[in-house]
């Protein structure tokens, strides 16, 4: 009896497996059907054209202006700036780790860099607001309490670790016959790094900035804290600003009833969001793709 | 003659900017360590006088010398219990699909990919699908259902392709002389692989869950409140958690709630470094156990 059902219930094993699977691709699906679904109704309100370029973005005050631009510039600042904290720090940490550190120090930093990774973003945003945000306003007077140089530094710390054991892995993936090769003819240790090792990893190095930075500008709870909800269009990291993500939280908080203009603002910002994080994954998955063949 | 001092001045050149590139790269690599160490040592300063019995047995409250974490802390174990209880048949169970029953062909690949992409998602585009799909579509409302769901949605990435190296690392002769004795697919994977990839299948779970319970921005957008006064009973109450309750007294001017937020970042914190320390233990017991 059982061994006739076998065949059975190997396939009902079988298929529920393949449900299980199916499950990550629907839940893209999923994502894309419920923002456009949203949009499209948001955008029958307000054009493309005029969300796309507006320069106000104050859809919970009257009047209404549903230009995003200056939630773009606020994302935009505080992913630039936490680049550039994260950027020279984290290449140095993993040039350091990869070429220079013993095994016995490496082992003693790599599992504290990942305590640092695994620190919830809710306790950075709590950091930025008691720790780094008088510091800042100590140096600069002018800042305000919500400023967005405070978040750039957190997000920048928040990406750190991301940026070192991507960059770290692609460095310790350069052969060592090029290294060989490169003391061989007289080079010393930084020649061989910056003039060897470094171009060779290049692309994989650029692909972890830009899965850090795609990180940077998904990041919410220490850009809510840190950075105000004032959408603005400056350049001013002294400034308090909104990003996209900061928005979103900022209408959830409320209580907006389903069906309204404003409810739907959070489901065309969430597109634009996905869409700008979705491209920079996909660009940088594609460029660590081909990092492994060149040596092959 | 000129051509020898040359060679020798540029050595020397060489040796310096060799020097100092490497102490720029070592100071780099101190300046995170100390940042992490600077960080927690300000925030258990902040907190640790905070931190009582009292605190976690107290439910919240404006007087910030009454208030407390119950309602979060519990609100945290329905989600992460919740949580576990979706995402870890799902997640397991795609990734032993997509290892050991799937054949190598596009369909895969496609799924592979769309996996890796997913993984790489903000976790609040998550709270939108949840707060879109589960709290409207389904009608579940802001319930500790819906929390848990889109949590389940946050993590799975994570779970199968931590679930699918863990799988990969099981040799291929284990697979063969099982098949080799008769033994049906499933048989092969059930009584040989999956025992054999558990440590690792752990380890990435108990990470991913980690990860979970430090999640607040999707649980914010489906719409988890700041004051719940009840700890949640059924599915669908109303729910709050620890991240959330963290954001709330950060977000006040009053510094007397900053060093409740700070207590409350140090029981998070503790909870998390407990649960890193299992998945350590894990790998470190388990993982020696088996020789090929």
């Amino acid at each position: 009896m059982w061994n006739s059902l076998r065949p059975v219930y190997e396939g009902l094993v079988h298929f529920s497996l393949f449900i299980c699977a199916s499950i990550s691709v629907l839940v893209t699906v999923g994502i894309v059907i419920i923002l456009l679904y949203e949009s499209v109704k948001f955008f029958y309100d307000v054009p493309v054209l005029e969300f796309l370029t507006g320069t106000q973005w104050t859809p919970l005050l009257k009047p209404q202006h549903f230009g995003i631009l200056p939630l773009l510039c606020g994302t935009m600042l505080v992913a630039g700036g936490s680049a550039l904290v994260a950027v020279p720090i984290g290449l140095g940490t993993a040039i350091y780790l990869s070429e220079y550190a013993s095994p016995r120090f490496r082992d003693i930093v790599k599992p504290l860099l990942e305590i640092l990774a695994g620190i919830p973003s809710v306790v950075y945003g709590f950091m930025a607001i008691v720790f780094v945000s008088p510091i800042i306003r100590q140096i600069f007077p002018s800042a305000g309490v919500f400023n967005a140089a405070s978040a750039c530094v957190v997000v920048g710390i928040m990406i750190l670790p991301m940026i070192i054991s991507l960059s770290e892995d692609i460095l310790q993936s350069v052969p060592i016959s090029l290294r060989a090769a490169a003391s061989a003819l007289g080079a010393n240790k930084f020649e061989v790094t910056v003039r060897v090792v470094l171009p060779a990893a290049m692309s994989g190095i650029i692909a972890s900035f830009l899965l850090a930075i795609s990180r940077a500008i998904g990041e919410t709870m220490a850009v809510t804290l840190a950075a105000g909800a004032t959408p603005k269009l400056t350049l001013n990291p002294l400034e308090s600003v909104q990003t996209m993500t900061a928005y979103i939280v900022q209408v959830s908080l409320g209580d907006t009833p389903a069906g309204t203009i404003e409810y739907r603002t959070i489901f065309a910002v969430g597109l634009a969001l996905f869409v700008t994080t979705m491209t920079m994954n996909v660009i940088a998955q594609y460029i660590l793709s081909r990092v492994g063949e060149r040596y092959e | 003659m000129s051509t020898k001092i040359d060679i020798y001045t540029k050595r020397r050149r060489g040796r310096i900017v060799n020097g100092m590139f490497t102490a720029a790269c070592f100071l780099a690599t101190i300046s995170c360590v100390l940042v992490l160490l600077v960080l927690i040592w300000n925030i258990i300063l902040q907190g640790k006088s905070w931190l009582s019995w009292d605190f976690i047995e107290s439910l919240p409250s404006r007087f910030p010398e009454k208030a407390g974490i119950k309602t979060a802390l519990w609100g945290s174990i329905w989600l992460i219990s919740l949580t576990a209880l979706f995402s870890v048949p799902l997640g397991v169970g795609a990734a032993v699909y997509l290892e050991e029953y799937a054949p190598r062909s596009r369909w895969r690949k496609m799924i592979q990919l769309n996996i890796a992409n997913l993984a790489g998602v903000p976790s609040i585009v998550y709270g939108i699908l949840g707060l879109g799909l589960f709290v409207r579509a389904l009608a579940f409302e802001r319930s500790v259902l819906s929390g848990a769901l889109t949590l389940t949605l946050v993590v799975l990435p994570i779970i199968i392709l931590a679930s699918q190296e863990a799988l990969r690392a099981v040799p291929d002769s284990i697979r063969r002389s099982a098949y080799a004795l008769g033994a049906t697919r499933w048989q092969t994977v059930w009584y040989q692989v999956l025992p054999a990839s558990l440590p690792g299948i752990m380890t990435g779970v108990i990470l991913s869950l980690s990860r979970a319970l430090g999640e607040a921005a999707p649980l914010l957008v489906v719409g988890a409140m700041a004051y719940v006064p009840f700890v949640p009973e059924k599915l669908s109450d109303e729910f709050t958690a620890l991240p959330i309750q963290i954001f709330n007294w950060t977000s006040r001017p009053q510094e007397e709630f900053h060093h409740l937020a700070a207590a409350g970042i140090l029981v998070l914190l503790v909870v998390l470094v407990s649960m890193n320390a299992v998945a350590v233990f894990v790998r470190h017991k388990y993982g020696k156990k088996i020789r090929w």
